[in-house]
């Protein structure tokens, strides 16, 4: 009876074939189309299109679908978390945390890794949580905070991390700071399997953490003090929910850079899909971002071909004009920008 | 033979908040089945007193017992199974239908990682059919109007299965029909479920018609606390509300109401 059940269904049947059509198909895509029978070794010519296809491209389309996934389904757990459609990993400072994080690990030259964790995935999850839990401290510093107060202390956060960010570039050399700006435009192009199966864990814990959480979601979604009233131990979830969320976006951001917009646009298209019952909401927008990231990657990789455009380019240009469609079509959102929460 | 505990058994709670202390020392027991209405003037704590009983809001000090059980022992979860709230305030921006947001009455009896059941689904109708709300099931919080906002609001929080309801001025802003209409669901819930309510309100008649007891707030402190009868004076309504007051009689029940002098 909760959501709606037979719609929720028909659309989560469309995104998971979407999903495995996405899987499957998008690797034969690219500057030079691969044929089914080159793939699966039937046939020798051209010598290196086997490779390309197992090597760089099928890599590319999982790790793509994950990272969108992995933001789209953190978008949503802030949104509900701080009852605004504007609320994201990116517009919370918690993106630019972990770049700065990510920036540094680069920067200090460092090379370890931790419980099998790549040493710049565990620097951005520390960027990640360190943003978060700053954005929230300064919101928590007077009695009763904005929502506004909340977008602007990300924002600050935000400047101070892309400050900190440049000032690393310019103590780079010419060749380590073209490396940290190519990363800062977001991409997901990857060789091999390595990176993506450092990923894999990091998203995958941050978003079955989420899927345990759906009533908590659901009543934080519509205010803290219901949420208290209804038996929610809303301090210990908002830990656990800052916790999931910065190792999610801390593992996507060390290996992809940061790529914006994702945790914005998608979750809002899922509501209108399926409404904002959490526990259908939260396994569309995993599904809605996987499918999104790995068609705008599949863009980016054919549009000005032979070249390649960053996906954070792509994911940006959809979604500069979705946020200024947010603020005009959605007033009762914005409304709540100045109440206090 | 054992007493029973009351339902709740409030002492000195204080609360600060930025340094300004809201609420000075008050104290308040409520008997199982009990019906106490709080009144004071706009800025005298009654709303923060509600909050710091269902822990939303933290006191700074004093000790609070429901069901003779320090607040200290109740996990959050243990709590909304004991003491049910009806907040203030709208439903506009409550992305949910009612039966969605009755159903979030329901996640105290669930256990982690688990679905609603059947019995939640009943539950929640059982709640929306008690508040008269039954045939509002399936449409968005966001259209309902003034009267029905507070039956879903009220349905919501009788979905947690709780045996004290705290309300938050359930009839503000509501017309003189559905103020009544509040109000006699809340007199039928008492009488019928021998439900504990406390609830906060700006309408001194309604308090002395619906309660048992009312405990008036000033500044934070408790300025009186008794039977409605004994707050129908002008002495202590004149020192609740700096307001000079005229008595009349009900013409049904023959109990002392009040009209603001000057009211012309």
């Amino acid at each position: 009876m909760i959501g709606r059940p037979k719609r929720v269904i028909w659309v989560l049947a469309a995104l998971v074939l979407a999903s495995f059509a996405c899987v499957l198909l998008c690797p034969f895509v690219g500057m030079d189309p691969i044929p089914f029978d080159v793939v699966f070794g039937f046939r020798e010519l051209p010598a290196n299109a086997h490779a390309i296809f197992w090597q760089v491209r099928v890599p590319r389309v999982c790790t793509s679908f994950l990272v969108g996934a992995g933001l789209a389904t953190c978008g949503m757990a802030f949104q509900a978390m701080f009852r605004n459609p504007l609320a994201t990993p990116f517009t919370l400072g918690v993106a630019g945390g972990a770049s700065l994080g990510a920036a540094l690990y680069v920067w200090l030259g460092l090379s370890f890794s931790l419980l099998s964790i790549s040493g710049v995935s565990v620097f951005a999850f520390v960027g990640a949580l360190g943003s978060i839990s700053l954005v929230y401290g300064l919101t928590r510093l007077r009695h009763g905070f904005s929502t506004a107060t909340l977008l602007l202390a990300g924002i600050a956060v935000n400047l101070f991390s892309s400050s900190l960010i440049m000032l690393i570039q310019y103590l780079s050399d010419m060749a380590g700071a073209f490396a940290i700006l190519h990363w800062l435009m977001g991409g997901v192009s990857t060789m091999g399997y390595d990176r993506l199966l450092g990923l894999a864990p990091l998203v995958a814990t941050g978003i079955l953490i989420l899927f345990a959480m759906t009533h908590e979601l659901n009543l934080m979604s519509v205010g803290e003090e219901l949420a208290i009233s209804r038996g929610v131990d809303v301090r210990r979830v908002k830990h656990i929910l800052f916790l999931a969320t910065s190792i999610c976006v801390g593992g996507v951001v060390a290996v992809c850079g940061p790529i914006g917009f994702v945790g914005m646009m998608v979750p809002h298209m899922c509501r209108l899909l399926v409404g904002s019952n959490h526990r259908y909401l939260l396994p569309t927008t995993c599904l809605f971002g996987g499918v999104f990231l790995t068609l705008c990657d599949t863009l980016a990789r054919v549009l000005i071909a032979p070249a390649e455009i960053p996906v954070g380019i792509i994911t940006s240009v959809l979604g500069g004009p979705f946020f200024i469609w947010m603020l005009v079509r959605a007033p009762a959102s914005m409304a709540r920008l100045g109440r206090n929460t | 033979m054992t007493a029973v505990a009351p339902a709740l058994d409030v002492r000195d709670l204080t609360y600060r908040v930025d340094g300004t202390t809201i609420l000075h020392g008050v104290s308040l027991r409520v008997a199982v089945g009990g019906y106490v209405s709080i009144v004071g003037p706009n800025g005298a704590g009654k709303s923060t007193f509600l909050k710091c009983l269902n822990r939303i809001l933290l006191a700074a000090s004093g000790e609070i017992q429901v069901n003779g059980r320090r607040l200290a022992e109740y996990s959050q979860p243990q709590l909304a199974r004991e003491i049910g709230y009806v907040p203030q305030g709208g439903t506009d921006d409550i992305p949910f239908t009612v039966f969605e947001f009755a159903m979030l009455g329901r996640y105290p009896h669930l256990s982690p990682f688990t679905a609603t059941t059947q019995a939640d689904e009943d539950a929640v109708q059982k709640a929306l059919t008690m508040a008269g709300a039954a045939d509002l099931a399936e449409r968005p919080c966001c259209t309902l109007s003034g009267g029905e906002r507070q039956r879903v609001l009220i349905a919501a929080a009788l979905a947690q299965d709780a045996r004290i309801l705290l309300l938050d001025e359930p009839t503000t802003f509501l017309d003189p029909r559905h103020q009544q209409d509040i109000l006699r669901l809340l007199a039928r819930l008492h009488r019928e479920t021998d439900m504990t309510i406390l609830s906060v309100t700006h309408d001194i008649n309604a308090a002395a018609l619906a309660s048992d007891e009312v405990l008036a707030l000033r500044d934070g402190r408790a300025v009186f606390h008794g039977p409605p009868a004994d707050l129908m004076q002008q002495k202590v309504l004149q020192n609740l509300f700096d307001q000079s007051f005229l008595f009349v009689l009900h013409p049904e029940t023959g109990q002392r109401l009040v009209v603001p002098e000057d009211a012309r």
